[in-house]
């Protein structure tokens, strides 16, 4: 089963670039990840203050540009998970924060056969 | 990190087990005393885990544990003590605890191991069945339950095949080794057999009530991109693993209401899964890249990414389908891939040219039986406004 896994954040608190080691180590988990078939897609986001939202309400467009008053947002990284069950899914999701650092990520089930 | 659930421990002792067993494989040289001590770390993992946490390096955690119980029976074994002894040799040139050095061994080490797992697993010297069973659990990481479950057979028997595919393995004297070049390609085509077997046990189940089973799918799919990470270079893999991921993209619009099978024309093409159509169609891609369009799984990647790569079934390059089911059927005689051709010949000339081709196969020998040949003569005759001949074929009235 397909799991979509994102890490949740605080937009106003500013957030330093990845050291060199972060960037190598994370690198690493990338690589074993795919290796044991697990990662099947996986991305990064820009910042959450150059997001857009398109809005349909009654029939109209709106448009409008970040950053947006929602205290917590998806931030960062995502990543598709091929997983047997959730609790596989979960222990990714571990060993990904224990590289990336304290933080919240969010892993959801994808509709599938 | 304390007070694991007993879930999140299984978890991830189940995701570490095809590389323990492969460690543990080479370090003892036989396979069922590499499980019997995996199996050892993992109960002391389950004692031990819920109060202290999971280990960061909960691989390397395991083997370590796996190989100090090793020593301890030797201790206790003088029948073991060639085998032990040399792991205790091993174990003391490492040193003795955990440390991150060890770790970093380890992962470097564990891709070699893996692959040979995988072609000890498959190794023709078992019987189909047992590859199938040994893989799916030393390799997939499924319970001899699961594995029973899946194929409808006792646990009994599954447990049973499985401990006589060890002890052929250890009779035979089969190495734990990835083989040589000149063997290479016949084991290779036998590591692709048993994974795609699995794949298509999940895709048209032969046994239960269940159409497909897309749990068997999906393992048979983790082991091709492991495999395809495992052999980078062999275009025969990524055929297969492309393959797959096309047949795969279709799973959810193959059930109709009440779970029956929905033909590939008649599939609702907006449920097909495009992040899969991609990898399949990215797979295939490397398989050519490195000279293997000609080989048969590509060949029959290359046919599904033409179903794959049409919006809508008239959209579809049937002369291209057509002539890969021709490079096909040249390289090795199967009813199937003749009956398919003679469809896709239909499709990309029209129904006589398809007639003509079924009409040659009726007259072979080895198709004179074959089911599904009268039904297909039968719905040409009736496209070519023959009823009475359809009728007289034994096809569709």
């Amino acid at each position: 089963m397909q799991f979509f896994g994102y890490t949740l954040g605080d937009p106003t608190t500013p957030m330093t670039g990845p050291s060199p080691e972060l960037m190598e180590e994370m690198g690493k988990f990338i690589e074993e990840a795919t290796k044991a078939g697990v990662l099947l897609a996986t991305g990064g986001l820009a910042p959450v203050e150059e997001a857009t939202k398109v809005i349909r309400a009654d029939g109209k467009f709106t448009v409008v540009d970040g950053p947006f008053a929602e205290a917590k947002e998806l931030v960062g990284g995502w990543a598709l998970m091929e997983c047997r069950d959730k609790d596989e899914a979960i222990e990714w999701t571990k060993r990904f924060l224990a590289i990336a650092g304290d933080g919240e990520s969010t892993i959801r089930q994808v509709y599938g056969p | 990190m304390t007070s694991e659930t007993h879930a999140a421990i299984e978890a991830v002792v189940r995701m570490e087990s095809a590389r323990l067993i492969a460690g543990l494989a080479r370090y003892t040289g036989d396979l069922g005393l590499a499980e019997e001590l995996a199996q050892d770390a993992v109960v002391a993992a389950l004692e031990q885990w819920p109060e202290s946490g999971v280990p960061r390096n909960s691989g390397a955690w395991l083997m370590t544990v796996a190989k100090r119980r090793a020593v301890d029976q030797f201790r206790r074994n003088r029948e073991l003590r060639h085998k032990y002894a040399q792991i205790g040799r091993a174990l003391e040139a490492e040193g003795d605890a955990v440390t991150p050095d060890f770790d970093r061994a380890f992962s470097d080490e564990i891709d070699d191991d893996l692959l040979r797992l995988v072609f000890t697993a498959c190794h023709p010297v078992l019987a189909v069945q047992a590859r199938v069973a040994l893989t799916l659990r030393l390799l997939g990481g499924l319970t001899t339950a699961e594995i029973a479950r899946a194929y409808l057979v006792s646990e009994a028997t599954t447990a049973q095949r499985i401990v006589r595919a060890k002890k052929t393995l250890a009779q035979a004297g089969v190495p734990f080794e990835v083989p040589g070049p000149q063997e290479r390609g016949a084991r290779l085509s036998s590591v692709l057999e048993v994974i795609y077997l699995i794949f298509n046990e999940g895709y048209s189940a032969t046994a239960g009530d269940d159409w497909t089973r897309p749990a068997l799918c999906q393992d048979a799919l983790r082991l091709g991109r492991i495999l395809a990470e495992l052999t980078p270079a062999e275009p025969e893999v990524h055929g297969l693993v492309g393959l797959m991921e096309i047949q795969a993209s279709r799973i959810s619009a193959r059930a109709g209401p009440g779970g029956r099978p929905v033909l590939l024309l008649d599939q609702d093409r907006a449920r097909w899964d495009r992040l899969l159509i991609n990898r399949g169609l990215a797979a295939l891609a490397k398989a050519e890249q490195l000279g293997g369009a000609d080989g048969p799984y590509a060949l029959q990647a290359a046919i599904a990414a033409c179903h794959a790569r049409a919006f809508r079934p008239e959209d579809t390059d049937w002369p291209r389908i057509a002539g890969l089911y021709a490079v096909l059927a040249g390289q090795a005689f199967s009813p199937v891939v003749e009956l398919n051709r003679a469809v896709a010949v239909s499709m990309a000339y029209g129904p006589q040219a398809g007639l003509d081709l079924v009409d040659e196969l009726t007259a072979e020998p080895a198709l004179r039986d074959y089911h599904l040949l009268p039904s297909v003569r039968g719905d040409l005759l009736m496209k070519l406004g023959r009823p009475d001949e359809a009728q007289r074929a034994g096809g569709p009235a």
